[in-house]
């Protein structure tokens, strides 16, 4: 069998659901998270077999600053759940709906 | 000379806001000068101007002066000008002078009331007094109104001078309301006014009137209807004269100047000031007659059974309106005028005469808590004496010569029935008159003992001006003498006729054919009927001593008799007493359905509809929405991400299969 881009798309696609499926149904935020590095990864996956598959580097580029910003956004991130676990003692996020209106 | 006319309005406006606006500052004391002062002041220039206009040949004697353009829009312009004639000089004279005594009056009167009560009555008084001026020196229709607006104001003001009792309170809005019934018809007579003529001014409207106006036509009818309303509401006749006897709750001195000497006889100046309009219209002449004289009785008849001091004048002033009223209403305008005056010094003596008495008593009003306040009371009693004689129209008091002219124009017009009704009212305004004054002054006192120690006669501020105006009760007839009586003593001509001829030589032409009517002192030692003229003088003479006698043997001689006789005829006095039930009948047919509608568009319209469901209601809708958007809103990051992801879900879905 031969790997094509169709199955490093189908692959991404399933990631990304898989992504997605975490960010709505799980209550850790630090899985929630994960979940959404996963989202970003299944990004960078497609974008990369399409810079290949077209001979385009403008895709690798796109997913080396997708990298960059992922590293930025998880030191951020982190640092946001580990004050609000400071502050209640959980990283439930139901318990986290104080913008209620 | 002209170009100071307007310093007498302006005087008393002067004393407005001195004693408006420093008056609680200055104390009693300066209040007490400035008030009567400034009018005093402006009776001395209407005195100069009268003897100026005098001074002049008859047919010269007229001074105008235009202030400035008031009001200007397209082809409607009104200025506040001052038009000073025969007329309005009689008036100004009339305004200030008695104005002026019952200023001093009101010093001495109004003692007992604290700084700033005293101060306000006097701005008030002021403001009246200039209002009053304005009413009858403007020289358009519009000026008019305002003065005729600014007298109903100072009314109001003055009738709830005491506004902490509700009572008086009531009694000046409902002088108001009863007002605005009458001015709502002088406006639209205005609107036609201008309408017809394209001008609000006397000098375009009046002289215009003959060739605009078709004699008897519609126009005039309704316009001379319209500005009749207006006086029937200012001038307390019937249907409209309900307010009058509820403003006696005012101050006395206040009832003496505003309710019987100026403001209630605007209207008759009114009319004879529009007399060019009038006589284009002679249904509504008949109108104004017929009114008069109805009114002239009605009124006597209640004044007859009525027991408050103050009410009974009132009834008194009622009645001898509609007898100025039945005077202009045949065409006598110069009598209607004379009578004004005359009843201006006499109804004024008689108020006065009354707030002393009041004064004496510590405020009783009640007359059977009262009698034989002769001894006591001396310079009350000689001077209501004369009032209630020259009322009464016993000759040569000044009464008598402006009734009886009246009541023989009535009967020269050719108007026997009215002259009838007249005729009857001379007879019971005697009648009442007295039975007031015996009531007053003879037989034993009926109030508690205690009072009776306390009787004492007023300060010489209150008494002068008693006796000045009863000095002019019985003189002040002598202007006016008629040619009957004037002829044969030596040639005396009428004054007052020949003095205000220049101003009604229209309807002396026109009335032409009835002999005499408003004619010159030659017409008039010409014409024809002087015995028909002597016996109905004899005969009103003879009626008003019969209502004397009346009253002397009912209140003096026998002072059980009149319980008894109302004892026998229960239903009619007690008719008669609460005066005909028409402020019941008011009450039923107006007042409570008008309350119910008021009410109907307070609860329903303004609580239910306005502020229920257009106001309440959007903000409650608008709470409403809120309430389901805000529950989106649920602070859950997951709720917002399904969302998110199902917009993006939909975005891409119609790009793929719906683009």
């Amino acid at each position: 069998m031969i790997v094509g881009v169709g199955h490093y798309l189908v692959l991404s696609a399933i990631l990304f659901t898989i992504g997605v499926v975490g960010v709505l149904t799980r209550k850790n935020a630090i899985i929630v998270f994960m979940s959404i590095e996963i989202m970003l990864n299944a990004a960078n996956l497609a974008l990369v077999t399409f810079a290949v598959s077209m001979g385009d580097m403008a895709g690798i580029v796109m997913t080396l600053i997708v990298i960059a910003v992922a590293a930025a956004e998880a030191a951020v991130g982190l640092a946001i759940i580990v004050a609000m676990f400071r502050h209640r003692e959980t990283v439930n996020i139901e318990a986290f709906n104080v913008l209620r209106g | 000379m002209a170009s100071w006319i307007w310093l007498v309005p302006v005087l008393p406006l002067a004393g407005v806001l001195v004693n408006g606006l420093l008056g609680r500052r200055l104390g009693k004391r300066a209040v007490s000068l400035i008030g009567p002062g400034v009018v005093g002041a402006a009776f001395a220039a209407a005195l100069v101007i009268f003897l100026a206009l005098l001074g002049r040949p008859a047919d010269d004697r007229t001074l105008s002066q235009t202030l400035y353009t008031w009001l200007s829009a397209g082809d409607f312009s009104a200025t506040v000008g001052f038009l000073v004639d025969p007329l309005s000089a009689t008036l100004m004279l009339v305004v200030t002078g008695v104005g002026f005594l019952i200023h001093v009056y009101s010093a001495g009167y109004m003692h007992a009331e604290d700084d700033a009560g005293f101060a306000r009555y006097f701005a008030y008084l002021n403001l009246f007094t200039f209002a009053m001026l304005l009413l009858v020196m403007a020289d358009n229709f519009l000026l008019l109104f305002v003065g005729w607006e600014g007298v109903g104001l100072c009314s109001y003001l003055l009738i709830g001078f005491w506004f902490k009792e509700r009572e008086n309170a009531e009694a000046g809005k409902k002088a108001f309301i009863v007002n605005r019934i009458g001015d709502f018809g002088f406006l639209l007579g205005i609107f036609l006014i201008f309408g017809t003529f394209g001008s609000v001014a006397f000098a375009d409207v009046l002289p215009e009137a003959a060739d605009t106006l078709a004699p008897g036509g519609d126009l005039a009818y309704w316009i001379c209807l319209l500005l009749f309303v207006g006086a029937v509401g200012k001038s307390a006749q019937i249907p409209l004269y309900v307010w009058l006897p509820d403003a006696m709750a005012g101050p006395t001195p206040v009832s003496a100047l505003i309710h019987a000497a100026t403001m209630v006889t605007a209207g008759v100046y009114m009319i004879a000031r529009a007399h060019a309009l009038y006589l284009m219209a002679p249904a509504i002449l008949a109108v104004v007659a017929g009114i008069g004289a109805l009114t002239a009785l009605y009124a006597a008849t209640i004044g007859l059974a009525q027991t408050d001091i103050k009410k009974v004048l009132a009834y008194s002033t009622i009645s001898q309106l509609g007898y100025m009223f039945l005077g202009v209403g045949v065409g006598a305008f110069t009598a209607g005028i004379f009578h004004l005056v005359t009843h201006s010094f006499f109804k004024a003596l008689l108020f006065l005469g009354a707030g002393s008495v009041i004064h004496a008593l510590h405020g009783e009003q009640d007359m059977r808590r009262m009698g034989g306040l002769k001894a006591d009371l001396p310079v009350t009693y000689w001077t209501i004496l004369l009032a209630t004689l020259a009322i009464a129209g016993i000759p040569p008091l000044a009464g008598f010569f402006s009734k009886d002219e009246i009541l023989w124009r009535v009967w020269e017009a050719g108007h026997p029935a009215l002259w009838v009704i007249g005729f009857a009212t001379a007879g019971l305004t005697a009648l009442y008159m007295f039975r007031l004054f015996f009531l007053t002054f003879h037989g034993g006192f009926r109030g508690p003992t205690e009072a009776r120690a306390h009787v004492h006669e007023s300060p010489p501020s209150m008494a002068i001006p008693l006796v000045v105006l009863g000095a002019l009760s019985v003189f002040g007839g002598w202007i006016g003498l008629p040619h009957a009586l004037g002829g044969p003593l030596g040639g005396i001509p009428n004054a007052f006729e020949e003095w205000l001829a220049p101003v009604f030589h229209a309807a002396a032409e026109i009335h032409g054919a009835a002999p005499g009517g408003g004619g010159t002192a030659a017409d008039g030692a010409a014409h024809g009927a002087p015995a028909i003229e002597y016996a109905l003088m004899a005969a009103s003479v003879a009626v008003a001593l019969l209502g004397i006698l009346l009253a002397w043997s009912l209140y003096v001689r026998n002072p059980a008799l009149p319980a008894v006789l109302s004892a026998r005829s229960r239903g009619l006095h007690r008719l008669v007493r609460d005066k005909y039930y028409v402020d019941e009948i008011y009450a039923a047919l107006v007042v409570r359905p008008f309350d119910a509608l008021s009410r109907f568009a307070w609860r329903a319209v303004d609580d239910g509809l306005i502020d229920g469901l257009g106001v309440r209601g959007t903000g409650w809708l608008v709470g409403l929405g809120s309430r389901v958007a805000s529950r989106w809103q649920s602070g859950y990051v997951q709720g917002y991400v399904v969302v998110f992801f199902g917009g993006v879900v939909a975005i891409l879905a119609y790009y793929l299969f719906g683009g």
